[in-house]
């Protein structure tokens, strides 16, 4: 089905990605009094940072300003949200846009009231890829807890569909549709925002860190969700292999970045996330020891303070050091972490009950213009810009920060709407 | 209002199941004398959507209660006109019957307040009436750096008239001053001319642009839409009407003179970092003892950064200004070599590729260290000692010059900028160590001044391409509160509301609450101290209601009658009932979302709880408290968002306030006999709503074991 909006042209912006900077750059300009058409592959909006426990330095939890920026959308009637949605193809000039977008059938239609009574008849399971594979969810499922739309989503790669459709008569409110199709749209706007976000580095391919092998080697987005609350655990941070948790913990810096073999750039923001790891694992288990070992801590500007906070903390250790292998000891699932001073070449040996590894971020590929790293270019002159991590690596603050900045720029292009 | 109310229930969701619907539609139809409560299975169906739309636009109905989801939900299902209706949400699905057993007692009796005060707050309620006065859309920019020029640049380029005033007699800040910038673009390997040139350019070829050199900001006041800005210039003063304001006043470099410890001041040949680019925008580096070229340069980083006894924080550029400075001195002399003894290189993202292609140089040496001891030889070389290195010792470096990487102090740190004709006080508030406020991490525009808004280094230690985009994100704050200023609509944190609060100022008695405790500066004083409010300034929170003892201060959809009504239509049993009740006033951001997940996750509590949604702890008025314990409900809860130096009050400090408030009342209560354990506030994040059931049930106990309220009944 194809559709066309009838809305004006003028002033109008698409923003693709419904990440924190994707919101952001959608709600600024909507709320300025522009026509907003936010376009997300995901079922849900908010990005990564949904799946994130907590910030640092306040350590508080993303969704507090999720939430308030969903009252944002659902109060401003000027912005439009597509969920499951993405951009095939932009036409025209700067300031009259035509976009193909694609919508992925999602197989629950809008009048799901999430009230859960087709979770208790769906027999298929399937991994929980919001929490990374660590926990399992129905066929049928609620993104997460805080998923905004509030609705369910079928996972058709495992559903049998219609041979089964158990669902359909537990749903009281006629929701589930699994014949649903894909559909294409096209929308009119005057300037595109590009926030189309970041994917962590694969961990199974930084060779010698045993990710992938040892049960017990995690990356740092895994942690987010093991520390919290809607998390696989509930929010008890447990070691994989035998769910104990564990009295302590290495964090491998640069786990692919500032590696030429991998990300030859810095992903910004790996050292205060181990930094604020360390206070979860600290505030769960009074006697845990925590060893991080770093090239170079990078906490710009007032973030100096957080290190210093955390560093203070007598059970914390950093220690300069490249680490060049983690290996399984047999028996007890511990690690041998082996750590390399560059410049002496002396190594360091740490045997712990669970490894972190700091893994970059790399920016999601995109076929807009991008430099030879995949981060992406404003063009200005095309009416394209890009906000967030889709543009440098960046925390959250600095992409909020960009995002405002990148609606004003694609504001400029769209035009003023004018007031009546 | 609520003279045409009409009730609806909807019995979707298990509603119907849970609770005798007839029963309870008969609270609106016999006990409120409602003359329809329809009830529908599906209100967000086609149907139910129709029904109600057509009760408001064509029955002539003019407010709806809605008993069915939370108001967090459906949102678009019911779409109204807040100027000329009312539409109340009673949640009844996540707040009752999916926490709370089915066809249980209690369950029913909850489902009936939660409808009776939801029907008593609806006719409490009128329709909003817009606070719409002529705006003005101009923007000055006060400080003319890389960040004011960009905001200035981006503000015109969106049709925004904009005053730019710089304090010196040019444009162009340090970037300037400087004689090459680091790359920002790949390959991240030659330094390049700055920007900056090109955009002074710009702004002086810039008919929306106005643009004032040797200026200063004498005064601002007013409110957004209507700031009268006084800017003074060579002897004379001019005042423009502006409607809100970008501050990029930018940094200073830390004073070197504090720094004797690394031999500033007391060797000749150490410099700061500034002093080297002069001279290298000169076309030589000299040593300041003998005017020598120098052969052997050594750059200590984190000079007053990072170090305790001088700046705590980490200057963010430093790293990157040392690295080209490098590149300087082996450009200017390939036979000379610079030393960088740093304690972290700090060079984010794709600069990391700029230090890689620093690093290829044979002529410059990266090593890390505390630097211990900086001392003058008899040849005015300069020996420095560093500890900490990564082979384990001491080390020591002659050099014949060495530059102080010096860090920066925000330009407002000890100059007045704004001078703000405000009660609170005459510059944006700012947070540890100088900088402009603002402590969100999701919304770092969030000033506690409306319409102000803060741009580059002024806000944090940044480089010059974050504060171009912070300043570009500034603008559009500055814009974007116009156009709601001009709609009578709030900013953010509640964007888009048309409620404002109003003052009967009749009965003030000038205590001044209220102009000290709005964490927004909002209102100002006459003389008397009688309060000045300024719409334009508000957010809407409501601390002034909280605050005020004589309750003149009141919004028409939410006001201290309103609440306290609610309060007394809750139904108190009698004491030999043994069914406690306690009001819980929870904050509508986070604590009131997270009850509502709890339902969502089915997780049960004690059915005593009367909850009410508040716009922040800081609005709730102490008399709620005293008219739920004088009608004998048992106790009464205040839960809402964490307070202190990583406060999470969208607020500032509602929460705060209202703790502190509370300790005050608990003393009245204990002269009064009533227990201070029948109140508790309680700090909430929203993801423990896990936890909630364990928070209420452990106020429950407490309640139990207190005992029924001595005044029911009476």
């Amino acid at each position: 089905m194809t559709q066309h909006n009838a809305g004006p042209v003028t002033g109008s912006i698409l923003v693709v990605g419904g990440g924190i900077a994707g919101l952001t750059a959608a709600l600024e300009a909507a709320e300025a009094g522009h026509e907003v058409h936010l376009v997300e592959k995901n079922h849900y909006l908010g990005g990564r940072v949904a799946q994130l426990h907590r910030y640092f330095p306040k350590l508080c939890p993303p969704s507090c300003g999720l939430e308030i920026n969903f009252k944002r959308i659902r109060q401003n009637p000027r912005i439009h949200c597509w969920t499951g949605a993405q951009v095939e193809k932009v036409d025209g000039p700067p300031g009259d846009l035509e976009v193909t977008v694609r919508v992925a059938p999602r197989y629950v239609n809008e009048r799901c009231t999430a009230c859960g009574d087709c979770v208790a008849v769906c027999p298929v399971e399937r991994a929980d890829d919001f929490n990374y594979g660590l926990s399992r969810t129905t066929a049928i499922y609620l993104p997460h807890a805080f998923a905004f739309p509030l609705r369910f989503a079928v996972d058709r790669g495992v559903c049998p569909g219609l041979e089964c459709g158990r669902c359909l008569p537990a749903c009281k409110v006629d929701a589930i549709e699994l014949g649903m199709q894909p559909r294409s749209m096209k929308l009119k706007v005057g300037a595109v925002v590009y926030a189309t976000g970041w994917q962590p580095y694969d961990a199974a391919r930084l060779e010698g860190l045993g990710f992938g092998q040892a049960k017990n080697v995690i990356t740092n987005v895994m942690m987010e969700r093991l520390a919290a609350p809607g998390g696989p655990t509930a929010g008890k941070i447990t070691r994989p292999s035998d769910g104990r948790p564990p009295q302590h913990v290495v964090f491998v810096q640069c786990a692919g970045s500032r590696d030429e073999n991998h990300l030859a750039y810095c992903s910004a923001v790996c050292c205060l996330a181990s930094l604020k790891q360390a206070t979860y694992v600290r505030e769960q288990v009074p006697d845990a020891r925590v060893h991080m070992f770093y090239i170079d801590v990078r906490t710009p500007g007032r973030y100096e303070d957080f290190y210093t906070k955390v560093a203070a903390d007598p059970n914390v250790t950093l220690s300069r050091g490249k680490v060049a292998r983690v290996s399984e000891l047999p028996g007890s699932g511990n690690l041998l972490v082996e750590a390399e001073n560059t410049l002496t070449g002396e190594l360091l040996r740490v045997e712990t009950e669970l490894v972190v590894l700091a893994t970059g971020m790399q920016p999601t590929a995109s076929a807009v213009a991008h430099d030879s790293l995949g981060f992406l270019r404003v063009d200005r002159a095309a009416g394209f810009g890009a906000a967030g991590c889709a543009r440098r690596p960046a925390d959250v603050a600095g992409s909020v920060q960009d995002a405002t900045g990148a609606a004003l720029r694609a504001i400029q292009t769209a035009g003023r709407p004018i007031h009546g | 209002m609520g003279e045409k109310l009409k009730a609806f229930i909807c019995t979707g969701c298990g509603i119907g199941e849970a609770l005798d619907v007839e029963k309870l539609a008969k609270v609106a139809t016999s006990e409120y004398k409602i003359p329809e409560c329809v009830r529908h299975a599906c209100l967000c169906g086609e149907e139910g959507r129709g029904l109600v739309a057509k009760a408001l636009q064509q029955d002539g109905i003019d407010t709806a209660v809605l008993a069915a989801c939370s108001p967090r939900v459906c949102t678009d299902a019911w779409p109204y006109d807040p100027t000329t209706r009312i539409l109340e949400r009673v949640n009844l699905r996540e707040h009752v019957t999916w926490c709370h057993p089915a066809k249980d007692e209690d369950t029913q009796m909850l489902a009936e307040d939660y409808l009776r005060m939801g029907i008593v707050k609806a006719q409490k309620s009128e329709f909003l009436e817009p606070a719409l006065e002529a705006c003005s859309s101009a923007v000055p920019v006060v400080g003319g750096g890389p960040a004011g020029l960009t905001a200035a640049l981006e503000a015109a380029a969106a049709g925004t008239e904009v005053v730019l005033v710089e304090k010196t007699e040019r444009l162009g800040g340090f970037a300037a001053k400087v004689w090459r910038a680091y790359p920002t673009e790949e390959p991240f390997r030659d330094l390049q001319e700055s920007d900056v040139f090109g955009q002074i350019k710009a702004v002086e070829a810039n008919p929306r642009i106005r643009v004032h050199t040797a200026a200063q900001v004498a005064e601002i006041k007013g409110q957004p839409g209507q700031f009268d800005v006084t800017i003074a210039a060579n002897g004379a003063t001019e005042q423009t009407r502006v409607g809100a304001v970008v501050v990029a006043t930018g940094w200073q470099p830390y004073d070197a003179a504090k720094l004797g410890h690394l031999g500033y001041g007391r060797c000749k040949n150490v410099i700061t970092n500034v002093q080297l680019e002069e001279m290298a925008r000169e076309g030589k580096l000299l040593r300041p003892a003998d005017g020598k070229p120098p052969k052997k340069v050594v750059f200590i980083q984190c000079a007053g950064s990072r170090d305790q006894e001088h700046l705590p924080y980490c200057s963010a550029v430093c790293c990157r200004v040392s690295l080209k400075q490098a590149l300087y001195v082996r450009e200017l002399d390939p036979t000379a070599t610079a030393t960088i003894i740093y304690k972290d290189i700090r060079t984010p993202g794709e600069f990391e590729l700029f230090y890689k292609r620093v690093q290829e140089d044979p002529g410059v040496f990266l090593t890390k260290g505390d630097v211990v001891e900086v001392k003058e030889n008899a040849d005015r070389t300069v020996t420095i000692v560093a500890d900490n290195t990564l082979l384990g010792e001491k080390i020591e470096v002659t050099a014949d010059l060495v530059v102080l990487a010096t860090g920066m102090v925000p330009a407002t740190f000890d100059n007045p900028t704004l001078n703000l004709a405000y009660r609170l006080g005459k510059e944006l508030p700012t947070a540890p160590h100088g900088f402009t406020d603002s402590e969100f991490i999701c919304f770092p525009y969030e000033t506690q001044r409306t319409g102000i808004y803060a741009a580059g280094t002024v806000h944090q230690p940044m480089d010059t391409l974050t504060a171009t985009d912070d300043a570009a994100g500034a603008a559009m704050k500055a814009i974007q509160c116009v156009d709601s200023v001009q709609r009578g609509a709030a900013v953010h944190p509640r964007a888009g509301d048309l409620s404002f609060p109003s003052f009967f100022l009749q009965r003030c008695t000038q205590c001044k609450r209220c102009t000290e405790e709005c964490p927004f500066g909002t209102l100002d004083e006459d003389e008397k101290g009688t309060p000045k409010p300024n719409p334009n300034r508000c957010r809407r929170c409501g601390v002034c209601m909280g605050a005020c003892p004589e309750r003149i201060v009141s919004f028409k959809n939410y006001n201290v009658d309103m609440i306290a009504s609610m309060i007394k239509a809750i139904e108190v049993p009698e004491e030999d009932e043994e069914k406690p009740r306690v009001v819980a006033l929870m904050c509508e951001n986070d604590a009131y979302p997270a009850l509502d997940l709890a339902g969502l996750n089915r997780l049960t509590y004690d059915p005593m709880f009367r909850v009410i949604p508040v716009r922040c702890l800081g609005s709730v008025h102490l008399v709620w408290i005293a008219d739920s314990l004088s009608k004998g409900i048992d106790g009464v809860m205040l839960i809402g968002c964490k307070f202190g130096d990583d406060y999470q009050c969208h607020f500032i400090k509602g929460s705060e306030i209202a703790n502190k408030r509370l300790e005050n009342l608990k003393e009245t209560l204990t002269r009064l006999a009533l227990e201070s354990d029948r109140v508790k506030v309680v700090q909430l994040a929203i993801t423990d709503y896990g936890k909630l059931p364990a928070i209420l049930g452990e106020f429950a106990d407490k309640i139990r074991e207190v005992g029924p309220n001595p005044y029911k009944g009476l």
